[in-house]
């Protein structure tokens, strides 16, 4: 039973082949590395956009350690996603310099806009919105990331133009 | 004869559309078939003039400031006919005021130079500290970094030489340079300008450092946030690998060292020299208790020199210029220059590379000019989340590490963000109990529920209830945690929060006069 377990689980890695390749690739480049999985797990969030679960198996496999292990890195770093986001992601700065220029009324609007809380994606899954301490624009605040390219000197009154500019890019593939 | 166009490739000016106004400038240029080199070069750090677009004449460069993408067209026939009445031109832009009245050491280049051409920065400086640490053995190195007076810029302010020193005291198979890039301090960027603006000066002060205490390997740790850095940090490693400046033989010396990017995940904590060293071993980023210092057991337990970034950009000219050309700025025992962020509310915010004992007046009016607002500074937060809140009445503290902290405040990596009237610092202290439970690495209980309590706290307060009493709480609280913690995240969240309710009561429903605390 335990054996067909773990064969099962084998399948339902090989099963998403695009993820296997990916995280195949990550450890061939880094698993000689010394403390290699940070490398390793960026490559993997790098190209999915997210740390699947069933990656952290075949990572703890390889690099010779526990599948708890691996999991705890994952979930103590707030970079690394454990699910899948959206196609665009905003990442907006809570810190005290964009505070110090109104981020929490970007953020307000933001929210409310999108219709959804930190961390989560619309409902068509288009868009994800995280929090973000410091983006080092601490001089042109409010700040955000938008897909890693900077916004600098955010306003409220410009969230509208920029969704709908996120938004006029989602099916141009 | 051709013309230069500089347009900055900082990632302040792209947040603020330098990319745009580049690829215009380019397009024009190449529809008109105009005669114009695009050198994409770092930001002066003046980044409430950016997008601040330069042009080479005979006189100096000429700068534009906030130039957008519909100001090229003008701009450039302006260039093309000499005429330079542009409504966006600023002059020359070395006769800025803000930039006239800096002394710049570290950032002598940023803005100056294109950040990856290592013919840019061997033309101005560039490599002479490392040449002259390469005619010297390690313990005259260590020495002359000593004498410098050189402290750390990341927070502690612990003095290099002396950490320097201890490593290479120690006899080991591998010792580690390793360059904290971690950056977290909110209203900090310097670091992130100097990777971005000035590579090369950081990668010669790990290369002095690997040579003064006999390192062969040495790592950056560079936070998640700041991809724009790390694309240009890796160009500048190519590059310096390339020209022999990296590897087995650095310059013709026999002596080996090469550098690792590698990139954090978000955690704040893992800026904290022994979580960066954690994390690094590809590990979640618990703190360690000290001893042993990283110094003596530092990466895979091996000696290792922590520093940060600026700390080691500072490396190059005390090298190239002696230790007493840099002691000779500064006040007491804050010798040299500090690299100082103008953040948050602030009419003209940026980078000031000052001498030590510089006012807060002097940095928040003369240069800073007042808020953005136009209303009046109501307080400014100095050294990052865990930075004391400082009113109006202590402006006239000078910029040095011994006089902030009788004043019970730190300058931490330089950074002041600057808060106007309509702050609330009730809520700017939820905020520190709130970051510190977010970014808790989770070893300590007063840090890991302390954080949370005290949030909860800071609620019943702001919702009206019980103030007197609950302001109580807050400085038993905080007593616990700055004697309970073993880092100074929980150990000096403290200070924002007291401060705040020690100078501000009125934001607290407390009376002024009723007012025990005494941060
Ligand atoms: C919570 C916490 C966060 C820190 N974050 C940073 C940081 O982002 N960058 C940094 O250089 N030092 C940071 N430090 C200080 C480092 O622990 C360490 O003192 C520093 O990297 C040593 O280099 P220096 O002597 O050149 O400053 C932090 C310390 C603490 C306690
Ligand atoms: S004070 Fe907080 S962050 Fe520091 S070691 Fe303790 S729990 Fe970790
Ligand atoms: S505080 Fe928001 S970018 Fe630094």
């Amino acid at each position: 039973m335990f054996l067909r377990c773990l064969a099962h689980r084998e399948v339902s890695i090989l099963a998403d082949t695009h993820h296997k390749v990916v995280v195949d690739a990550a450890l061939e480049k880094h698993e000689s590395t010394k403390g290699s999985l940070l490398p390793i797990l960026h490559e993997i969030q790098d190209a999915l956009g997210y740390i699947p679960s069933d990656a952290i198996d075949v990572i703890g496999k390889r690099i010779n350690r526990s599948r708890a292990e691996v999991h705890g890195v994952v979930s103590f770093y707030h970079h690394f996603r454990t699910h899948k986001p959206g196609r665009h992601i905003i990442q907006v700065c809570r810190s005290e310099a964009c505070q110090a220029l109104g981020a929490n009324d970007v953020i307000d609007k933001l929210k409310r806009t999108l219709g959804i809380e930190f961390h989560e994606s619309t409902s068509d899954g288009q868009i994800t919105l995280e929090p973000i301490y410091c983006l080092g624009h601490c001089a042109c605040a409010p700040a955000l990331m938008v897909n890693g390219e900077p916004r600098a000197k955010m306003k409220s009154e410009r969230v509208d133009s920029l969704i709908n500019e996120l938004r006029a890019t989602n099916y141009d593939d | 004869m051709t013309t230069k166009i500089f347009i900055p490739r900082d990632s302040s000016a792209i947040g603020l559309g330098s990319n745009a106004v580049a690829e215009s400038f380019a397009r024009v240029a190449h529809s008109t078939k105009a005669d114009v080199e695009i050198v994409r070069n770092g930001s002066r750090g003046l980044i409430w003039m950016e997008p601040l677009v330069e042009v080479e004449t005979n006189a100096g460069r000429e700068g534009y400031s906030n130039v957008t993408t519909d100001d090229v067209e003008s701009l450039f026939k302006s260039l093309v006919t000499g005429e330079r009445d542009h409504e966006k031109n600023v002059g020359l832009v070395e006769d800025i005021p803000y930039l006239k009245n800096q002394e710049r050491l570290c950032f002598a280049r940023n803005g100056v130079t294109d950040p990856t051409s290592i013919e840019d920065y061997l033309e101005k400086d560039g490599f002479k500290g490392l040449k002259a640490a390469l005619n010297m053995d390690g313990k005259s190195i260590v020495e002359t970094v000593t004498q410098s007076g050189l402290r750390g810029r990341g927070g502690a302010a612990f003095p290099t030489g002396i950490k320097w020193n201890t490593v290479l005291n120690c006899s080991a198979s591998q010792k580690y340079i390793v360059c904290n890039a971690d950056e977290g301090d909110s209203g900090t960027f310097s670091d992130r300008m100097t990777m971005e603006g000035d590579p090369f000066v950081l990668i010669e002060g790990m290369t002095i450092a690997a040579l003064a205490v006999g390192a062969t390997k040495g790592f950056v740790y560079l936070r998640s946030e700041y991809p724009h850095a790390e694309e240009v940090l890796n160009e500048a490693l190519q590059v310096a690998r390339a020209k022999g400046y990296l590897g087995d033989n650095v310059c013709g010396s026999k002596q080996s060292f090469d550098i690792e990017l590698r990139r954090a995940a978000g955690a704040y904590i893992c800026g904290e020299e022994t979580s960066m060293l954690e994390s690094l071993e590809g590990k979640r980023g618990l703190v360690r208790p000290k001893p042993p210092l990283p110094a003596i057991s530092g990466l895979f337990g091996q000696p290792t020199v922590v520093n940060n970034v600026v700390t080691l950009s500072s490396i190059p000219f005390i090298l190239a210029n002696g230790a007493s050309a840099y002691k000779d700025y500064g006040m007491g025992r804050s010798m040299g220059t500090l690299p100082i962020q103008l953040a948050g509310n602030i009419k003209r915010g940026g980078l000031v590379e000052k001498a030590f004992g510089v006012t807060l007046n002097e940095l928040l009016y003369d240069f800073g000019g007042g808020t953005a607002s136009g209303k009046p500074i109501r307080t400014v937060q100095i050294g990052g989340p865990l930075g004391a809140y400082i009113p109006e009445s202590q402006f006239d503290l000078k910029l040095d590490y011994e006089t902030f902290s009788a004043a019970g405040a730190m300058i931490g990596h330089g950074g002041i963000v600057v808060f106007d009237q309509t702050v609330n610092m009730a809520s700017m202290a939820r905020f520190a109990m709130e970051f510190c439970a977010i970014e808790s690495c989770g070893k300590c209980t007063p840090c890991r529920i302390g954080s949370t309590r005290g949030m909860e706290t800071i609620d019943k307060i702001i919702s009206g209830e019980n103030p007197s009493m609950n302001a109580d709480l807050i400085e038993d609280l905080c007593d616990t945690m700055l004697h309970g913690s073993l880092c100074a995240l929980g150990g000096m969240i403290p200070f924002p929060v007291l401060s705040a309710m020690k100078h501000f009561p009125e934001d607290f429903c407390l009376e002024p006069h009723a007012n025990k605390v005494a941060a």
